[in-house]
Parts: C-alpha cells; sequence; structure tokens
C-alpha cells in the first residue's frame, strides 16, 4: 500500500510504502517516523479521538488521523488556514485565538436547577474536542482570516443556551463583528467534524438570539447585496487552498 | 521573574493555575502541547464526591473507600482532606460551567448532578458528563483560564528544573517550533506533568507523552520520588489497541466473560483484583471478554456513546449485539514525586507536585476510579494556594545561566552524536517488556531480568540519538528526550519492585502472594545517586 504525504521543506508530495494491512492513519505515520524516515513531522497524542491533537487532511478532507484507516493512494496534507510549522504539524495560536476573541466561557454564573434536558440541548457542543477540522473546513477563513470560525462560535452557543449564566448579552455581543453574520451557512464545517458537532445549526441558533437582544444581519442594514471578492480562490471546496 | 510557573497543561495545571491567578499571583503555564490536549481528555468515567444525589452516601465513607483500596499505603490526613474537599470542588466545576451529566429531580446547583457507581465504591459517588467526563472538565477549565488571562506558553518542552541551595528558582524548556533553549525565572514553580504509563508503550492506555519527564526532572533536581513500583491496569482495554474502555461499562452492569462463556470475577471489585483474574484467565489460555449486550443500545448510547464508537472503529465490534475482546493495560501510575502535606516536592523548596506526577499518597497501593479528577482538580487548586503563598515570601533574584548553559550544551550534544541504534525499536521493546516483566504479575526472577535489560539499554543509550537534525520543530528530538525520561524512571520502578517482597494493591509478587504489614507497610523512597531503600 502506498500513500503520499506532503512534505514542507520540498513542498511537494513524498510516497510512502507500507505493509498491506489494516492501519490507522496513525499507525502509519508512527511507522514511517520509526522506521522508515525520522524527520515526518505530526502531531498525536490519546490514540482515542478525544485529544484533538492529530487532524490533518486526508485527500482533501479533515480527519483524525488515529480515527482514520489509511487506504491505497491517500494524500495526506495539513489542516488548511493554519501556518504550516513543518509537514503535517501546524500552528493553532491564531485558531485558538477565536475562543478568547469570541469570549466563550460562562461570564457571570448563577446558581440554576438544570435538569437532563439541560444536559442533551448542549451535550454534542460539549463533546468538541478542538481539533480544528472544521476550521480548516471554513471557506469564510479563505477570505477573511479574522473570521471566528466554527468552533468559537459552537462554543459561544454552548455558553449562551446554559441556565447558569447570567450575563448572555455578554457573549452575543462578542460574536457580533467577524462572527456569525460572516458565516454563509454552506455547512462544510458539520460534514468535516468527527464528533457530530453541528457548528452550523449553532451559528443559526445565535443569529436568532443575536435578533433577540436587538442586533440584525449587518447586510441587511446595510442594503448591500454586492457578492463579495473570494479572490479567485473559489468559494467551493478546494482542497489545494492555503498553499 | 514570574511569581509561578506551572508545568504541565492537563486538569492539574489549569486548577493549579487559576486557584494561584485568584490569589493575585503573576502565573505563566508552560506545557509540551497545547492545553486541551493532555491526558486528562480521556478520563471517561466520573468524578467522586459524596453528594448523595442518587443514594445515601457520606464523605466518611468514601474516606474508607479510598483507604481500603489503598492498601494500608494512603495517608489518612491527605485522603481526608481531598474526599473532605470533594463537594466543594464539584460546586466549583459547576460554576465555571462544566456540563454534568443531570438527574430528573429538580434539584439545585449540584444537587441534580448524576451519580454513578464506579468499582471498589460503597455508593453512587461518580459524578460524570455521560463517557466524556475529563473532556468536559478539562475544557472548561480551559475556557475559565482564557476568561481569567492565564499566560500559556505552548510546545515548551521541560527540560530542567533549577535550583539553588534546595530552593526552586525556576526551569528550563526546549521551545519546539524554534529550537530554543529558554529558562523561566519563578518564585514557585507547580510540577503537574502527568504520569509514566507510556514506559509500558503499546501496552497503555495512555497518550504517547505520559513518559514522566516532570518526575525525571524532580528526582534530577534533587527531589525525592516514592512507590513508583504501584502502576494500576486497567481491566478492560481493547484487545488490539490498549484503547480504554472505562469501567462505568461495568458500573452499569457489564460483565465479564472468558471464552467458555463464564463469568469468573465480580466486576466492581477495584481494579488489581479484577485486572489480576483477567489475566489469569488469560495465561490459562483463556479470551477474555466485556458484555454490554445486555444493557441494550438505546441505554449504550446515552451513557457509553465514546465507547460504541471506539469499539466499532477499532475492534470491529459491535457492543450492542457482539462481545468486546478486552485485555488489562497500564493506566496510572501510583507512585511519582514524592510531596509533604502541602504538595510541596520533599527536597525542593518552593517546588510543588500535583496530579498524576505526583504521589500525594491518597491512592497508596491502588487508585480508585474516580478519584484521579478529583485529586488533579480538588489537589489542583490547593497546589496553586500553596504557591502563590510560597511565592509572596520568596526571594525575587533569579538564577545564573548555569542551567541554561549546561542543557544547551546537552541539546547540542545529541545533535552532533551519531546514531547508530534505533531509539524507537528500543521504546517499543521496553514497552512490551514491561508488560511481561513488570507487569500484572511480577516475580524477582522477571524482575532482575528486566532491571539487566534496562541497564544494558542505558550503556546503549549513548549509541542511541536522533537522525533528523533540523532545529525547528523537531520531534524526533522530543521523541528522543522522552525516551531518555523513561530510561531514567526504569530502574526506580524495577528496583522498588524487587525491594518490595509482598503482594499489595497493584503489586503482586509471586512467591510474596501476602500483605506483609509488619515489614512493608511503608514507602520506598528513592533519591538521585542513592540506592533504593525501604
Amino acid at each position: 500500500m502506498k500513500i503520499k504525504i506532503l512534505r514542507s521543506q520540498t513542498n511537494a508530495h513524498q510516497e510512502y510504502s507500507l505493509p498491506d494491512q489494516e492501519s490507522t492513519l496513525l499507525g502509519a505515520l508512527e511507522h514511517i517516523k520509526s522506521s522508515i524516515d525520522a524527520t515526518l513531522t505530526f502531531s498525536a497524542g490519546c490514540r482515542s479521538s478525544v485529544c484533538g491533537t492529530c487532524a490533518v487532511r486526508v485527500n482533501g478532507r479533515s480527519e483524525l488521523s488515529c480515527s482514520y484507516k489509511i487506504k491505497d493512494g491517500d494524500i495526506i496534507e495539513p489542516l488548511q488556514y493554519h501556518s504550516v510549522l513543518r509537514d503535517l504539524k501546524v500552528d493553532k495560536h491564531h485558531a485558538k485565538e477565536t475562543l478568547r476573541r469570541s469570549q466563550a466561557w460562562l461570564h457571570e454564573s448563577r446558581e440554576a436547577s438544570l435538569s437532563p434536558q439541560d444536559e442533551k440541548r448542549t451535550e454534542t457542543q460539549t463533546d468538541c474536542i478542538l481539533c480544528d477540522s472544521c476550521y480548516s473546513a471554513c471557506p469564510v477563513l479563505a477570505v477573511n482570516p479574522d473570521f471566528l470560525g466554527p468552533f468559537a462560535l459552537t462554543r459561544a452557543y454552548r455558553y449562551s443556551t446554559d441556565k447558569r449564566e447570567n450575563d448572555v448579552k455578554e457573549i452575543i455581543d462578542h460574536i457580533q463583528t467577524n462572527g456569525v453574520w460572516d458565516c454563509t451557512l454552506c455547512g462544510e464545517c458539520t460534514a468535516a467534524c468527527p464528533k457530530g458537532i453541528d457548528p452550523k445549526m449553532d451559528i443559526t441558533m445565535l443569529r436568532g438570539t443575536s435578533v433577540q437582544h436587538g442586533y440584525e444581519d449587518p447586510s441587511f442594514s446595510q442594503i448591500s447585496f454586492g457578492t463579495p471578492d473570494f479572490g479567485g480562490g473559489g468559494f467551493g471546496f478546494d482542497p489545494n487552498a492555503g498553499f | 521573574m514570574v511569581d509561578i510557573l506551572v508545568i504541565g497543561s492537563g486538569g492539574a495545571g489549569l486548577s493549579a493555575a487559576l486557584a494561584a491567578k485568584q490569589m493575585g499571583a503573576s502565573v505563566v503555564v508552560a506545557g509540551k502541547s497545547y492545553p486541551t490536549n493532555s491526558q486528562t481528555s480521556m478520563a471517561q468515567g466520573g468524578i467522586n464526591a459524596a453528594l448523595g444525589n442518587v443514594n445515601e452516601d457520606h464523605i466518611a465513607s468514601h474516606i474508607a473507600d479510598t483507604v481500603k483500596s489503598g492498601r494500608g499505603l494512603s495517608d489518612e490526613q491527605m485522603v481526608r482532606r481531598m474526599c473532605g474537599d470533594a463537594p466543594h470542588t464539584i460546586a466549583w466545576l459547576d460554576s465555571i460551567g462544566v456540563p454534568f451529566s443531570r438527574l430528573d429531580n429538580d434539584g439545585v446547583g449540584t444537587q441534580s448532578i448524576a451519580q454513578r457507581q464506579m468499582g471498589g465504591a460503597s455508593a453512587k459517588r461518580a459524578c460524570y458528563a455521560q463517557d466524556y467526563t475529563g473532556l468536559k472538565i478539562l475544557h472548561t477549565l480551559y475556557d475559565t483560564c482564557l476568561k481569567k488571562d492565564i499566560d500559556f506558553l505552548d510546545e515548551h518542552y521541560l527540560l530542567n528544573l533549577i535550583t539553588k541551595d534546595g530552593t526552586i528558582k525556576g526551569a528550563t524548556f526546549l521551545e519546539m517550533r524554534t529550537g530554543e533553549i529558554k529558562q523561566i525565572d519563578a518564585k514557585s514553580v507547580i510540577i503537574a506533568t502527568g504520569g509514566y504509563g507510556s514506559i509500558y508503550h503499546g501496552f497503555t492506555t495512555n497518550a504517547y507523552g505520559a513518559t514522566g519527564d516532570g518526575i525525571a526532572a524532580a528526582l534530577r533536581a534533587g527531589g525525592s520520588i516514592s512507590d513508583m513500583e504501584f502502576i494500576q491496569f486497567h481491566p478492560t482495554a481493547l484487545k488490539h489497541s490498549s484503547i480504554l474502555i472505562s469501567e462505568s461499562a461495568r458500573g452499569e452492569g457489564g460483565y465479564l466473560l472468558n471464552s467458555d462463556g463464564e463469568r469468573f470475577i465480580d466486576e466492581l471489585k477495584p481494579r488489581d483484583e479484577v485486572a489480576r483474574a483477567i489475566f489469569t484467565q488469560m495465561q490459562n489460555g483463556k479470551e477474555v471478554f466485556l458484555d454490554v449486550r445486555h444493557l441494550g443500545v438505546a441505554k449504550l448510547m446515552e451513557l457509553l456513546p465514546q465507547e460504541v464508537e471506539l469499539c466499532k472503529l477499532h475492534e470491529h465490534v459491535d457492543p450492542a449485539c457482539e462481545l468486546i475482546p478486552i485485555k488489562p493495560v497500564a493506566h496510572y501510575t501510583m507512585g511519582g514525586i514524592d510531596v509533604d502535606d502541602a504538595l510541596e516536592v520533599n527536597g525542593i523548596k518552593g517546588c510543588f507536585a500535583v496530579g498524576e506526577c505526583s504521589n500525594a499518597k491518597v491512592h497508596g497501593a491502588n487508585r480508585l476510579g474516580g478519584n484521579s479528577l478529583l485529586e488533579i482538580t480538588a489537589f489542583g487548586k490547593f497546589a496553586g494556594e500553596n504557591a502563590a503563598k510560597h511565592a509572596i515570601y520568596a526571594s525575587s533574584k533569579p538564577a545564573d545561566n548555569t542551567q541554561l548553559e549546561k542543557d544547551k550544551r546537552y541539546i547540542q550534544e545529541i545533535y552532533t552524536k551519531k546514531s547508530t541504534l534505533n531509539f524507537y525499536t528500543h521504546r517499543e521493546e521496553m514497552g512490551r517488556r514491561f508488560y511481561e516483566d513488570v507487569g500484572i504479575i511480577r516475580n524477582n526472577v522477571s524482575l532482575h531480568r528486566m532491571l539487566d535489560e534496562v541497564i544494558a539499554m542505558q550503556t546503549a543509550l549513548s549509541k542511541m540519538g536522533i537522525e533528523d537534525k533540523s532545529p525547528t520543530n523537531n520531534t524526533n528530538l522530543t521523541d528522543f528526550l522522552e525516551f531518555t525520561s523513561a530510561l531514567l524512571l526504569a530502574p526506580a520502578i524495577i528496583s522498588s519492585a524487587i525491594a518490595r517482597d509482598e503482594s499489595r494493591g497493584a503489586h503482586y509478587k509471586e512467591g510474596f502472594e501476602t500483605q506483609d504489614d509488619e515489614t512493608f507497610k511503608k514507602h520506598i523512597v528513592i533519591e538521585w545517586n542513592k540506592e533504593a531503600t525501604v
């Protein structure tokens, strides 16, 4: 079995031959590093889909290395919209900054009576492992690097619906600029999430809450119907974008 | 110079950082990955607190269960502190927004938090968030750290602690991105770097990074380490991938079956007993399975959704209608940095250790499920407070650059050294051999054999090195450094196990199958350049 991995030093895909047996991509990467090529660089942690360290792109799609089973001819590349530090290892700082900018936390805690229904409301959202798969899949980031992106907005939603939050407006105030209204609701994030989270729906819900707090869709308020300029990068899914 | 340097960004490190910040100290958290990547994310089952939300429970019962499971090696005062603080800790976690699973009882605050049965517990005591308890606590702590503006230094690999006259002055790090060796000066240091389960490479539920770096650094800097021979084997990891299936699967009613379809042990006994029973079945040529089929699809998806997915993915087994093949593997290390009642490292003033890397003597010879998340949060806060108090009166004169220069030379040597032996092969070998010879059932022949092996490996280390000479983002280098940490701790584990000629908790030795309180109701403490002493 052969797979190709994008190497940063040469900016070319390097082919590796692997034993013909079932293996996770992470198993394959470990095998390459320990016995074929010690310079291949990637990040990994728990092997069980929960630490969020090992997301990459396989044939253009975000995948966790530890849960993806490799196939002959697979092409492995780093996440998009992250600066590549080396090979498959990316800098996650810019993406993580969105959590700080969106202030996705409990602002003012109050005592509440929570039920199983309350738990269910954000059970899936709180399964987020911050693997950045959704961020890599989001086409808005191709044109607006300051967009808060899917995982930060999902997290903002999760706190905004928490009965223990006494200051929902504070959350809503921080997701207006480069936030909920900049999303195109294309659903790429939802398709990319390894945990089955639906950021598109969460963003839609946050728009509703924003309206309740007196905000409105700026594209309507400015009566601007012009189409945004996507710089020729294409709005659809382009596996080579970012390179 | 920062007041508090926290090394390690898992649940213990983040709890400590929040508490220290709350006390008004300046805090920096340095970790070798990103905060939410840590081992804490893998804790599934729950966090213990005697809330009594489901059935009658008392803090005294929590203390008694913990002490009983510790087989005489728990420090009752520390256990009392941890268990007594548990309800407050849950209230604190609830107040910052941890999304606990809930009961339908109209309770206010923590009163509606659901609690489940875990092994060795006399009540339903483990608060949980489905089977993602660690993940959800960790992420909520991280969100709160962002709120409180805690500074993070990611991808900082700990090289050495800096001490002067037995007092902590800071630490040196390899900044993994740039390759720069740097010194961080601090008035107090909190080590929260996790355990050493990854010595059992390939035979552990632990993440790759659980190589005991902080424990090795504490040992090198003059700190004591203790109880290193006590390694908990989790009864139910997936047979082929060693991926964890939570104890809550048995707590919720799962059975253990051998290949004859027979049950062979009370599944809710403490982990050491269940792991040994499974291992004995395997030694007798039987396969062992976890059976949760009778729980039904709906209950499985409600209580153990993560488990169901992992079984399908890694074993091609659907737990709703098939048996899950399992084996016991290394899961948690009870031993670690020896600390006093304030979690201050014995041997290094102003340096604190908390979480799996420390031996606060709450778990003793065998940890109860649900007590590790409690330790990292309750004691994490305690360590943060104590470190902040220490910083108030600590000298603000920074250390010179002796250690820094030494570490620069050390890393330079690794770069220039020619590598003729592949350390990855030895890492693999060490994991397998540790599982076989320093595993669930030990004997003095196997232990001595492995000690010889480890000493030979330490000698061979001079021929091992890195093939990747890149100065930046060199994971070959950090893998190598992690291997050297594990190799430093390996003889400490084995010689402690050799010295303990008895069986107690997770340490079970053939030829010495009983607990010998007269000789061995004590801790084996190891210091640098001194022989293991009982």
